[in-house]
């Protein structure tokens, strides 16, 4: 019986970490490789999830949109091409001003989407939310435990996917521009590459795929509302991208893994050692540990866990795998 | 008959026998544009304010095709700050730039570089973080694995291409001695390292001009022999050459004509001997700022 809480447990423990994954790993490009200092991302974590959450959950008598019952997998396409269209939007007016305009906008974007969340009821339920959104391969079993099990197992079919498909395209000449324009914009554009292109491509990337993790997210958890995107999460995920290596996939998602096995750490320490007056206080505290683990991360250890790859391009080498 | 064509924009007269050969030429009329092209720089009454200050106060000049032209002039003469206008670094105040016939004047420095006009920084600007094998693989214009789409549909044209690249940034490293320092770092470089890597970059670049800005500076003598033996001979293969420089020896020796700026302004231009015997240009280096500068 404890072996059995303890693995129901670390099932739930990783699930939850694969959604902050996923949403690293999308960080990752836009800040890590392009150096675009997204601060909205929880934002593009709420639209993917939305979009989900209305594509499959069902019918509620209260909405004008939504209930249309369609197929986990179609919602998950949905909240990749709703948040991409979203992103393209941001993207196309703000990536073309001054570098601390994206900071600024997507802030603004991130707070108007969770008031959108919470004030637009016909789509969004508002503050009550949507509920009883499916959940794939549920009907297999009866049991909870092999549910959660099945549906780490698509989470990290879907992580791998994405890990796969980014490791590939940012070995590529395309990640090696994107390299380039983190080092210095003013370079590669004497050098011929059109900046704004590339920084628009990396930004709809890396939300789509902040959109996916909030749908994967939605569609686990089956319910959501307006305080599941606060800004603490888009904070963070930034701490998870540093602590695990900016610039390095698997980096983000070790860094995540840890810095919510962390949060999750602290928040039974409290609740089992603080006294039921103070818990919310206590709670508090916990953001303050995160952010004195980033100042030692930054002092001691910049280049995080795992460091990025000295070497972006695969043919960037001077010995390639069977030469001599 | 006469007959006329339209080259970028500008009709120009030619006189022609027959129908049929105007027909021909109208075909021909891109290649005839750029023969009837001597100047493959044409800077107009270049303005440039940052703020109250006029770092550039309408300077004209011309850089003729397959030339080595200098510019020379005392510090903050302004000319950096023609280099960036030309290469479209940021808008300028007034002027007009023509490049090869074409007008380029609000043109961003990425597309001047993909029209085939390549500059380098005064103070170096490497990809820090990148290696400097990579600093140079990434210059090539047009680069199929650019696009993010051909690396899913076509990885093998791709990586046919990275090799050809990569082949012959070796070459381009093992020109400038940075070959045993391919896979450091371009943040780690040597300032010398580092002007090295700027010129690199330019070669890799296969453009029609180059503007280098003192490509000599902090670079070894026995090394900038070479680098000056080098620009000769891609000279002589047709590239142009525009160059900064305060290093006299490398200008009277290389460049032909020198273009002598002082307070943002064109000061003469001429062969080595005439701005070596010019009294406006002794006194514009020697003693404070030139007077007039027509
Ligand atoms: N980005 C800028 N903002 C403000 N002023 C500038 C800027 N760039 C150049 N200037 C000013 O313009 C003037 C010309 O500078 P520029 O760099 O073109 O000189 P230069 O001829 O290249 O000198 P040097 O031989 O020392 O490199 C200087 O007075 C400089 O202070
Ligand atoms: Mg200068």
């Amino acid at each position: 019986m404890e072996l059995l809480g303890v693995v129901s447990f670390l099932v739930f423990f990783l699930i939850q970490s694969s959604f902050f994954s996923l949403t690293s790993i999308g960080l990752n490009i836009q800040w890590g490789f392009t150096g675009l200092f997204n601060v909205g991302i929880a934002g593009f974590f709420a639209v993917g999830a939305y979009t989900s959450a209305i594509m499959t959950g069902p019918h509620y008598d209260d909405t004008l949109f939504g209930g249309y019952d369609l197929p986990v997998p179609v919602g998950w396409l949905g909240a990749i091409v709703v948040t991409a269209f979203v992103a393209a939007i941001i993207g196309y007016i703000t990536l073309r001003l001054r570098e601390d305009f994206l900071a600024i906008s997507t802030f603004g974007i991130a707070v108007s989407i969770q008031l959108i969340a919470n004030n637009m009821d016909q789509l969004t339920r508002g503050p009550e939310g949507l509920y009883s959104l499916p959940k794939p391969l549920e009907d297999l079993s009866a049991s909870p435990l092999v549910d959660n099990i099945l549906y780490l197992g698509v989470c990290i079919g879907v992580i791998g996917l994405v890990y796969w498909g980014f490791e590939r395209i940012l070995r590529s000449p395309w990640g090696r521009v994107l390299r380039a324009i983190r080092e210095d914009e003013h370079a590669a554009m004497a050098m011929g590459k059109n900046v704004f292109a590339f920084r628009l491509q990396s930004f709809i990337l890396g939300s789509a795929t902040m959109g996916l993790a909030g749908a994967l997210y939605a569609n686990f958890i089956g319910f959501i509302s307006p305080t599941d995107f606060l800004p603490i999460f888009t904070i963070q995920i930034f701490v998870m991208v540093i602590v695990g290596g900016s610039g390095n996939n698997l980096g983000a998602i070790v860094g995540s893994v840890v810095m919510w096995g962390v949060w999750s750490a602290s928040d039974s320490l409290i609740a089992a050692v603080v006294s039921p007056d103070f818990q919310t206080q206590a709670a508090a505290a916990r953001i303050v540990l995160i952010g004195l683990i980033l100042v030692l991360m930054l002092l001691y250890r910049p280049q995080g866990l795992l460091p990025e790859k000295h070497i972006v391009s695969a043919a960037g080498r001077m010995k390639l795998k069977g030469e001599d | 008959m006469i007959f006329f064509i339209n080259c970028k924009g500008k009709l120009k007269e030619v006189a022609i026998g027959s129908r049929s050969k105007a027909i021909f030429f109208y075909n021909q009329s891109n290649y005839l544009c750029q023969k009837f092209t001597i100047h493959m720089l044409k800077v107009e009454s270049l303005v440039k304010d940052f703020g109250g200050l006029r770092a550039v106060d309408g300077t004209s000049f011309e850089v003729k095709k397959g030339t080595i032209t200098g510019l020379i002039g005392p510090n903050g003469a302004g000319k950096t700050t023609t280099f960036n206008a030309i290469a479209g670094e940021f808008p300028i105040t007034s002027g007009r730039i023509i490049f090869d016939g074409e007008d380029i004047t609000p043109l961003p420095s990425f597309k001047t570089f993909r029209r085939g006009l390549v500059r380098t920084f005064q103070i170096p600007k490497p990809f820090a973080g990148m290696t400097v094998l990579e600093n140079l693989m990434m210059v090539p214009k047009g680069q199929l694995g650019e696009s993010f789409w051909n690396n899913w549909i076509r990885p093998k044209a791709v990586m046919e291409e990275e090799m050809r690249i990569r082949d012959e940034a070796v070459k381009v490293m093992e020109f400038l001695n940075l070959i045993q320092v391919a896979e450091e770092r371009g943040g780690n470089l040597s300032g010398g390292q580092m002007k090295l890597l700027e010129l690199g970059r330019a070669l890799m670049s296969d453009p029609k001009m180059v503007m280098l800005d003192e490509p000599g500076a902090g670079v070894n003598p026995t090394l900038l022999g070479e680098i000056v033996e080098k620009i000769a001979e891609l000279n002589r293969r047709g590239l142009t050459f525009l160059i900064i420089e305060h290093n006299m020896d490398l200008i009277m020796n290389l460049c032909d004509p020198i273009l002598v700026m002082a307070s943002g302004q064109m000061l003469m231009q001429g062969s080595a001997s005439e701005v070596q015997n010019d009294a406006r240009v002794l006194e514009a280096f020697l003693g404070g700022v030139a007077e007039d500068g027509s």
